[in-house]
């Protein structure tokens, strides 16, 4: 399998990174590099072979549901770029 | 006074316990040795307070008699370790100038036995690389040369800012971590010691994540000894990261000089690459002679899958890496760039942020997760994994212990070298480590011998889950026989 410049774009608006267009051909070609290079998987017989959840086999640890952390507002904001009383501040969302 | 730069963390530890000097005099020592070196650029942050002041509190502890297991000793940290109030980057634009107000568990358990931080360590990008030209500090150079040749040479990656200092002298040995090789790959083109443990030995709360299923802390220091030293503080049980196991932590350093007898070590034929340089095959025999010679009993073994875990690999670690690193979107924390509505400010953001390797991966991951080509990319890479990793447990279970591989395919390679037209060139230098990762398996690097050029070259142990013991007691071994490696010019 292989992408075309439009899948290249698709790709990069959902992984939310803006590409240019001069950019386009040259991530193209990458991407389909390591298709190749992946598309030898293919050849290998996984029929009734369950994919792998957890390497090492364990069941899921649960904690107990009580909070053990919290009031630490000026720490969580600490590293915000932009901030307002104790909320992260964004561009407009909704007109 | 020997130059304390020069001394195994065994050996500064021992001169600690009997007062041949202070640790605020081991630390000066180091401080100077990483001032001195900056043109290798192995550090990306150095703490010289922080860790005069760490010395100092270890000199009052051993004054009144107390001190953990590496009281004073003092070491690097991979900048993608959350350091509490010190910045902390992954080597990223995007993370700018994070300052965690948190520490990771691993490097916690690290002060709580005394350590000193001189300072934080380089690495690729999220730990995307193999040569630690990913960086966005810029790549690190190998303190080894080619033989009569100038040229800088990478120092593997994606662990390259840790192996790099600790291969100088600068610190007496570093954390690290390995999702594709980035322990091992790095500790064998420096000639090092690298452990990567088996998945859930270390805690992964407050390292930043890159592939969860594969990622894993590990020690790289000058020896074996220091190396299992390291370990004993490093790994243990984390109620905060669902995956670390609650197994006890052994006295790692009592599995130095065990008895290997009779011991079955399996030599896989998969790993015999067409085309493989001959002095890699001729180090690989040297290296099962030594076993043999300590009395293990060595064995064909084959491991089918092997040609396939790299390819499952850059499917399935990319894949987790776009989940992962889907938080770094300029709103909590790093850098923003502005865009008219959220959605133009996310995309600006990560263009910007992240570099062209780790874009890259966001993407081919974004695109095998994606609706239509899951089943075809990620759901048969699973699948490929469970295969993988059976081939190990059937070995396994005719009763092999560990198994003798090469480390690396070559050599340390110069800056610029590799992977400029094709990113799969630079991708193959972890052909002989990926498979551990994707069976969750413990793997050593333990430097072995050199090639032509006089560079390092390295051998690999994997070894059964939670059984690094027996990695230490075989990598011991080796070191025996092949002797210590350091950088033969001190050009830096």
């Amino acid at each position: 399998m292989s992408v075309d410049a439009a899948t290249t774009r698709r790709i990069a608006h959902l992984a939310r990174i803006a590409v240019k267009d001069s950019e386009v051909a040259h991530l193209q070609g990458e991407i389909n590099a390591m298709l190749a290079f992946v598309e030898q998987l293919q050849e290998v017989n996984v029929e009734g072979v369950e994919p792998m959840t957890s390497v090492t086999p364990m069941a899921m640890k649960k904690r107990a549901d009580v909070v053990t952390d919290g009031e630490i507002a000026d720490a969580v904001l600490s590293n915000a770029p932009a901030t307002e009383d104790h909320f992260f501040l964004v561009p407009k969302v909704v007109e | 006074m020997t130059d304390l730069t020069s001394l195994t963390l065994a050996e500064a530890r021992d001169g600690l316990a009997k007062k041949s000097f202070k640790a605020i005099e081991l630390t000066d020592a180091h401080l100077a040795a990483v001032e001195q070196a900056r043109s290798l650029n192995a550090f990306v942050l150095e703490t010289p307070e922080q860790a005069r002041a760490m010395a100092q509190d270890a000199d009052a502890r051993i004054a009144k008699g107390e001190g953990g297991p590496l009281n004073g000793i003092p070491l690097g940290i991979k900048d993608l370790f959350a350091t509490k109030g010190v910045r902390t980057t992954a080597c990223s634009k995007i993370l700018g100038n994070f300052v965690p107000p948190y520490e990771s568990t691993v490097t916690a358990q690290l002060w709580r036995d005394g350590a000193v931080m001189l300072g934080k360590l380089n690495n690729d990008e999220f730990a995307m690389g193999s040569s630690n030209e990913t960086s966005c500090f810029g790549p690190v150079a190998n303190p080894w040369r080619r033989n009569g040749s100038e040229t800088k040479l990478v120092p593997g990656g994606s662990s390259g800012g840790s192996v790099a200092a600790v291969s100088a002298g600068l610190c007496l040995g570093a954390t690290a971590t390995d999702t594709g090789g980035s322990i091992r790959q790095p500790a064998a083109f420096t000639g090092i010691v690298g452990l990567k443990p088996t998945y859930g030995r270390c805690s992964r709360w407050g390292i930043v994540a890159f592939a969860s299923s594969l990622d894993q802390a590990g020690p790289v220091a000058k020896t074996v000894r220091d190396t299992a030293i390291l370990m004993r503080s490093m790994a243990g049980h984390d109620p905060k990261d669902t995956t670390s196991a609650d197994i006890a932590v052994p006295d790692y350093e009592k599995a130095i000089g065990q008895s290997v007898k009779g011991m079955k070590i399996g030599i896989p034929k998969e790993y015999r690459l067409e085309g493989m340089p001959a002095e890699i095959e001729k180090l690989w025999q040297q290296g099962a002679d030594w076993l043999k010679a300590a009395g293990a009993e060595l064995v064909d073994i084959s491991l089918p899958h092997t040609k396939y875990a790299l390819p499952a690999y850059y499917i399935v670690a990319p894949a987790e890496a776009s989940s992962n690193l889907a938080r770094y979107d300029g709103v909590r924390y790093g850098l923003r760039v502005p865009g008219r509505a959220i959605g133009d400010m996310y995309e600006n953001t990560r263009a910007e942020g992240f570099g062209p390797e780790v874009r890259r991966r966001i993407m081919i991951g974004t695109y095998v997760l994606s609706a239509g080509y899951y089943d075809a990319y990620y759901l048969r890479a699973q699948k490929v994994r469970t295969l993988i990793k059976k081939d190990f447990e059937d070995c396994f279970a005719q009763g092999v212990q560990a198994i003798l591989t090469p480390a690396t395919p070559s050599a340390a390679f110069g800056i610029g070298e590799k992977g400029q037209a094709d990113p799969v060139e630079m991708y193959l230098n972890d052909i002989f480590t990926v498979t551990v990762n994707m069976a969750g398996l413990p793997g050593i690097a333990v430097p072995a011998g050199s090639d032509a050029q006089g560079l390092p070259l390295g051998l690999q142990l994997i070894g059964r889950p939670f059984e690094e013991e027996t990695l230490f007691s075989l990598g011991e071994i080796m070191e025996q026989s092949a002797g210590r490696f350091t950088p033969p010019v001190k050009w830096w």
